[in-house]
């Protein structure tokens, strides 16, 4: 504990000479004979696209700040052809990720939530940041979020047996119903919740089997780019998480529009862009997930399997009896 | 050899004028010796310089107005091609189909340049575009490998244009390339191109295929460029498709190159086929910027310049419709082939 509040310490003094140069020479450590001073090395953030990290097509970028609006980093500021790159890398996911068994799919996701794990201190440090907690708030979030993943990993074999199953029919045929992912879900993170927010919106698109092409938070992206380093580094195929950061609206529109694109969570837009989007998403009739009616969600309730129900289709097979 | 490809050859002899060409021409497919020293003689290829030259053409942004001539200039000039071991009448037929009108669901979409398929298909092919206007390529001379006796090469050749076969492409024997005997290379292509002479004295396009993934340097290029432009081929073409380096920027800037200078030197017009690997609209419209800077415009139509591809087609509908409606399409929008 004492070695984490020290780097706080010393990430404080690094913040403040970037800031503002003349007020950090006077925050010179205490001088030590013949040590170097080291200069400090910025994270460049960037996309998640088909596996790689990209920066923008179109070169942009944008200020992030914290919750007091002081400058923590710049985050790239995503186009539509980096929206139109990262629908082609999730289409191109999908046969292996809808293919591969729920079984390999729960042990990808759970070996997700180990790195995570493994990673508590950095997210702990980039929640607190991004939405203003205490240290003890922010690593209770990221605990949330690691069970989060564990709790949807441990769905994906399940599902099936929950929402599918054996019709009785009037006839001399079984009748089975099994769940199917959807396809390509475009999916507009939540605003407020960085971290928590972020996972449960995505690991229930692709714990059964779709691909996800996710737009994070506009205001505090960069839990959302650092997951994708998480995701890059777990066993999840290249393509099946796609990680966007930028102007929500601008990036929702030609998401919502493309016709390669089969389902639109909607969780981060407001009531207006959501309308707007839906109207565009009703051309090749995506489904829609509205965001909720009643303000923020409570991403620490119970989920429940609604996220997952909500990117599945249902296949039926009839198949006569004593054949 | 009194057919049009010998008049083709001998045709810089004749017409040539001021250039000091007819010296050079008269002596240089005499025999073998005189053929390696004028294709020694070609200056040497600034591999670095063509590569960048080839990047820098490929930046160019085709927006707009300009984007939508393109698309359909593209599409115009495609060789939509099957080449499978697999292929199947009902196969060829329905890429007749597809190039005959490429989206059913829009009319003003061109129709494609040719369909080519393996020489067994070409009747096929043949009945199945009967009076629309789009020709029929057929590969030839033991292709992709162009490994058999010369008299075999003929029959596959002359097989593919009694069957109806508007275009031929031929494969160069690149191990005799490679050995350094051009002069048999020469004669073959010769050979071919009357075999391409139909009984009423018309005769079918003649391609040739270098396959520059193997013939290994640029310098290849260019002399194998000049040896088929001498030989009398109508098109040269960068690749079978069949192995792994195909039809690339530079190697296709090279031959623009060739033929823009042979048409300076010699006044015959030989058109260019990049084949394989191109798959995406930007790259298409990347090869037309090419030829428009390199070649000029008069290269800049489906009678000069073609595009050996299959799944090309359908990223450039998906672009048109992308450019018409404004939005992104996708696969479930165009045919599977």
């Amino acid at each position: 504990m004492s070695d984490k509040s020290s780097k706080q310490e010393k990430r404080g003094g690094k913040a403040a000479r970037a800031e503002d140069a003349e007020q950090a020479d006077a925050v010179v450590e205490t001088p030590v004979a013949a040590a170097p001073t080291r200069l400090s090395v910025f994270k460049t953030y960037k996309l998640y696209v088909g596996g790689k990290f990209p920066r923008s097509e179109s070169g942009r970028v944008y200020e992030v700040t914290d919750s007091t609006d002081k400058w923590l980093a710049n985050a790239p500021q995503a186009s539509r052809k980096d929206a139109r790159d990262a629908v082609v890398a999730a289409r191109k996911a999908v046969p292996g990720w809808s293919g591969a068994t729920a079984y390999n799919r729960g042990q990808v996701l759970y070996r997700v939530a180990e790195m995570l794990e493994g990673r508590r201190e950095q997210f702990a440090r980039e929640v607190a940041d991004a939405e203003g907690l205490t240290p003890d708030e922010a690593a209770a979030v990221v605990d949330a979020a690691v069970d989060r993943w564990v709790w949807y990993a441990g769905w994906t074999d399940k599902i099936a047996q929950v929402v599918g199953g054996a019709n009785p029919v009037a006839g001399p045929f079984f009748n089975l119903s099994t769940p199917e992912p959807t396809g390509v879900v475009a999916v507009l993170a939540p605003q407020e919740s960085s971290l928590l927010g972020l996972v449960s919106v995505v690991a229930p698109v692709i714990a059964t089997g779709n691909t996800a092409v996710v737009v994070a938070s506009q205001r505090a992206p960069l839990p959302a780019l650092s997951l994708s380093e998480v995701l890059a580094t777990s066993d999840v195929p290249a393509g099946v998480v796609n990680v966007l950061s930028g102007f929500t609206a601008e990036l929702g529109a030609p998401l919502a529009a493309h016709l390669d694109v089969n389902g639109l969570d909607l969780t981060g837009a407001d009531a207006e862009l959501a309308r707007e989007l839906e109207i565009s998403a009703a051309e090749n009739l995506k489904r829609v997930r509205r965001p909720s009616a009643a303000g923020p969600e409570d991403w620490q309730a119970d989920p429940g399997v609604e996220r997952l129900t909500a990117w599945l289709e249902t296949k039926t097979v009839w198949h006569p009896i004593g054949v | 050899m009194d057919t049009e490809v010998s008049a083709r050859a001998a045709g810089p002899r004749a017409g040539g004028g001021a250039t000091g060409w007819e010296g050079v021409t008269g002596s240089v497919t005499g025999s073998d010796a005189a053929l390696k020293r004028f294709l020694h003689g070609l200056p040497g290829v600034d591999a670095v310089g063509l590569e960048e030259r080839a990047a820098v053409l490929g930046t160019r942004s085709i927006k707009t107005s300009a984007k939508a001539y393109a698309i359909d200039l593209a599409i115009s000039m495609i060789d939509l091609t099957t080449l499978e071991g697999a292929d199947t009448p009902g196969k060829v037929r329905t890429l007749c189909a597809k190039g005959m009108r490429p989206d059913p669901g829009d009319r003003a979409v061109p129709q494609v340049a040719a369909i080519c398929v393996y020489p067994d298909m070409v009747a096929v092919a043949k009945d199945a575009l009967k009076g629309s206007g789009v020709q029929v390529a057929s590969v030839a001379t033991a292709f992709p490998s162009g490994r058999a006796a010369l008299e075999v090469k003929l029959a596959d050749t002359r097989a593919a244009v009694a069957a109806g076969a508007d275009e031929i492409d031929m494969v160069i024997d690149r191990g005799a390339f490679l050995a350094g005997r051009y002069l048999e290379v020469f004669e073959q292509i010769q050979a071919v191109g009357e075999a391409c002479v139909r009984p009423d004295s018309s005769r079918a396009h003649l391609k040739v295929i270098f396959e520059n993934g193997e013939l290994a340097t640029y310098d290849n290029i260019r002399r194998c460029s000049w040896l088929a432009m001498l030989a009398g081929a109508d098109f040269i073409k960068t690749s079978t498709g069949k192995v792994a380096v195909n039809a690339t920027p530079a190697g296709t800037l090279l031959m623009l190159e060739a033929v823009r200078d042979f048409r300076r030197m010699t006044g015959v017009q030989v058109g260019v086929k990049p084949a394989g690997g191109i798959r995406t609209a930007k790259d298409a419209v990347k090869y037309l910027v090419l030829v428009n800077e390199t070649a000029g415009e008069d290269w800049l139509s489906p009678q000069w310049f073609r595009f050996g591809a299959s799944s090309l087609l359908n990223d450039l509908l998906m672009q048109r419709q992308k450019l018409a409606t404004g939005r992104y399409s996708g696969p479930d929008y165009v045919t599977v082939d």
